[in-house]
């Protein structure tokens, strides 16, 4: 078990270390220069100045080598400087990963809570009108553009009936926590209702064969009471495939949070990866790529190991 | 002989068992219904450009904003441009992005499936490692960086860096970049299955090449799968095209796309929330008649994986 985390840890770690270098050279592909950005700014500088500075900033060498400075200086925790916020990178991206989690977190826990009863719901009503209409939600779930429901959500709630402010964190000159929270009202909303259409459908499909099972005929047969069959015997059985789905999608969960705070404008990971890569800040770009996938991977892990904990059938040598 | 003689006499059999399959989900039948009419639309856009008299990049500065009306059967935008031909033309972007990406990646995805499964060994646990760390990664921030790249950089001319027709095939090219993993690791499975079959093991005895084995033999009996699988993708491939259209990263305006004429309306949202509400529907209801037509293929061609 011990080695079989272990392994995957390190595979993992690999795959971000590779992913650091595609990231890098991908980033000095984009468009502008962060030398001209400079020159930009000062009419003054001669093209002497330019030269004198790709050598300062090290931007002469070949990829290779730019790219083993920046993960020495990375692996001493230095990632630069955020060319917007003139800070250092980690220290700009703290209050954004912050948000994120929160944002992420809250909705998925909701999703997740609203989503298994609902699939559960749906396969013990099989073929009936609720199974219907679940079914049905489940396919707009997936099929709405994301970021049109934000924009439905922002058109029916802000505009509308203005129970909701459209965006942002916080209102000028009022930063309360019961106006925090009414700022974070719609993109958890969006988010969660997001995911949720993906983890019903799944648990819809697992409790249905869960519940074709010969224990769930001889729980029954026994006399066990149909709450019981269903919420003791198919659902702990139909979760742990859920499980590991909903870890493995954490990817998804992430574009949809990426595009959730562009739309509300919430100052989050997602939100800021975005700016950064408009915007020409390549080192808050490349941290901030790094971090998603890194919570991407954790998230692999996860799956990996809760299918492990919750599967005694499971083992790893 | 004989076989050969039985697997031909079975075919129409299965093929009208499949139909009738297909026909009994009311879903995918009405699904396929929707997407005539939208690919209709879609090929008669120049058609109807022709019978209006004007283009969907032609501004009326005289009706901009205008409700409804014989010309314009939906009205105009901001710019006085007429919303359904817009439509008319984003649904082609839409259509053609979304079915070429999706078959790309079935290309790549089909490929690199059947050499690891057939091969095995270190080829496929280095193929594997491949498709999990594409699988890993946050897909829709490294498109971003993708869509963004300034192609100049690559060795492009300017001239065609900027082109209309670049900014199409390049959002097809970088979503099959990412988008073949699901089929790899479909492909693979069944293909491990299959070499173990023992028509497969006659033909690697009877000194068949690697290579006949693997399109004539293996290829045709795990087309099913992929065929539902790739038709499921198409869905999100649309919805991904949009995304980075409604970003700014994708098809570049005035070329319309369902996209990037939302991120226009957006702006609108207070003074013409319609602008918002047509684009997103129509993408709305393409991916679900895509996602409904997907899940009725599967009850026909796979019909114990549907369950």
């Amino acid at each position: 078990m011990i080695r079989f985390v272990a392994q995957r840890a390190v595979e993992s770690l690999v795959v971000l270390l590779v992913m650091s270098f595609v990231v890098y050279a991908l980033i000095g592909l984009m468009p502008g220069d962060p030398i001209d950005i400079m020159l930009s700014g000062d009419p003054r500088m001669t093209p002497e100045d330019r030269e004198r500075l790709r050598a300062l900033y090290g931007l002469h060498l070949p990829i290779w080598e730019r790219y083993w400075n920046w993960l020495a200086a990375a692996f001493g925790g230095d990632f630069g400087y955020s060319r917007t916020s003139n800070r250092p990178v980690l220290e700009t991206m703290g209050p954004y990963l912050g948000r994120t989690a929160l944002l992420m977190g809250a909705s998925f826990v909701l999703s997740v809570a609203i989503a298994i009863p609902l699939g559960l719901m749906a396969a013990v009503r099989q073929r009936r009108l609720a199974d219907y209409g679940i079914n049905l939600f489940c396919f707009a779930g997936k099929s709405v553009p994301p970021f049109w429901l934000a924009l439905m959500l922002i058109l029916v709630f802000a505009v509308e009936l203005r129970w909701f402010p459209a965006g942002g964190i916080e209102t000028v000159g009022d930063s309360g926590f019961v106006d925090r929270a009414r700022h974070l009202v719609l993109p958890v909303l969006c988010l969660t209702l997001l995911n949720l259409a993906s983890v019903a459908r799944l648990m819809r499909a697992e409790a249905i064969s869960a519940l074709r099972q010969d224990y769930v005929r001889t729980a029954r047969a026994k006399g066990l009471a149909e709450g019981r069959v269903i919420w003791g015997h198919a659902m702990r059985n139909a979760l742990n495939p859920v499980v590991t789905v909903i870890a493995l999608e954490f990817g998804t969960l992430f574009s949809g949070a990426l595009i959730t705070e562009t739309v509300f404008a919430y100052p989050g990971m997602g939100k800021a990866i975005y700016d950064a890569i408009l915007g020409n800040d390549y080192n808050l770009a490349l941290v901030g790529l790094l971090f998603a996938t890194l919570l991407v991977l954790v998230g692999n892990l996860a799956a990996d190991l809760a299918y492990a904990i919750l599967d005694p059938r499971v083992s790893y040598r | 002989m004989s076989d050969v003689a039985l697997a031909k006499a079975e075919r129409p059999g299965t093929r009208n068992r499949a139909l009738a399959r297909f026909l009994r989900h009311r879903g995918a039948v009405v699904s396929a219904f929707v997407l005539a009419i939208v690919v209709l639309a879609a090929l008669g856009a120049p058609l109807a450009e022709r019978w209006l008299g004007h283009g969907p990049n032609d501004t009326d500065l005289g009706a901009v904003l205008a409700p409804p009306s014989w010309k314009y059967l939906l009205g105009t935008d901001d710019a006085g441009r007429d919303v359904l031909l817009r439509l008319m033309y984003g649904g082609r972007v839409s259509l053609l992005v979304g079915l070429a990406a999706a078959l790309a990646s079935a290309v790549i995805g089909t490929a690199i499936g059947i050499l690891a499964g057939y091969y095995g060994g270190r080829l496929d646990a280095f193929l594997m490692r491949l498709t999990d760390g594409v699988i890993a990664l946050p897909t829709l921030a490294l498109l971003i960086v993708l869509a963004a790249i300034d192609l100049k950089k690559v060795g492009i001319p300017d001239s065609i860096a900027h082109s209309e027709a670049v900014s199409l095939y390049r959002i097809i090219f970088i979503i099959s970049l990412v988008g073949w993993t699901g089929v790899a690791r479909l492909v693979r499975g069944a293909t491990l299955s299959m070499r173990t079959r023992e028509f497969v093991r006659a033909a690697v005895a009877l000194g068949a090449p690697a290579r006949r084995i693997m399109l004539v033999h293996i290829l045709p009996n795990v087309i099913g799968p992929v065929i539902v699988a790739t038709t499921l993708s198409v869905g999100g491939i649309i919805l991904t095209e949009s995304v980075l259209s409604y970003l700014g990263l994708g098809i570049q305006p005035p070329m319309a796309s369902w996209g990037n004429m939302l991120s226009n309306a957006q702006t609108m949202l207070f003074q013409a929330p319609e602008l918002v509400i047509y684009p997103g529907l129509a993408i709305m209801l393409t991916v679900i008649a895509f996602n409904f037509l997907g899940d009725g293929l599967q009850d026909a061609l796979d019909p114990r994986a549907g369950e």
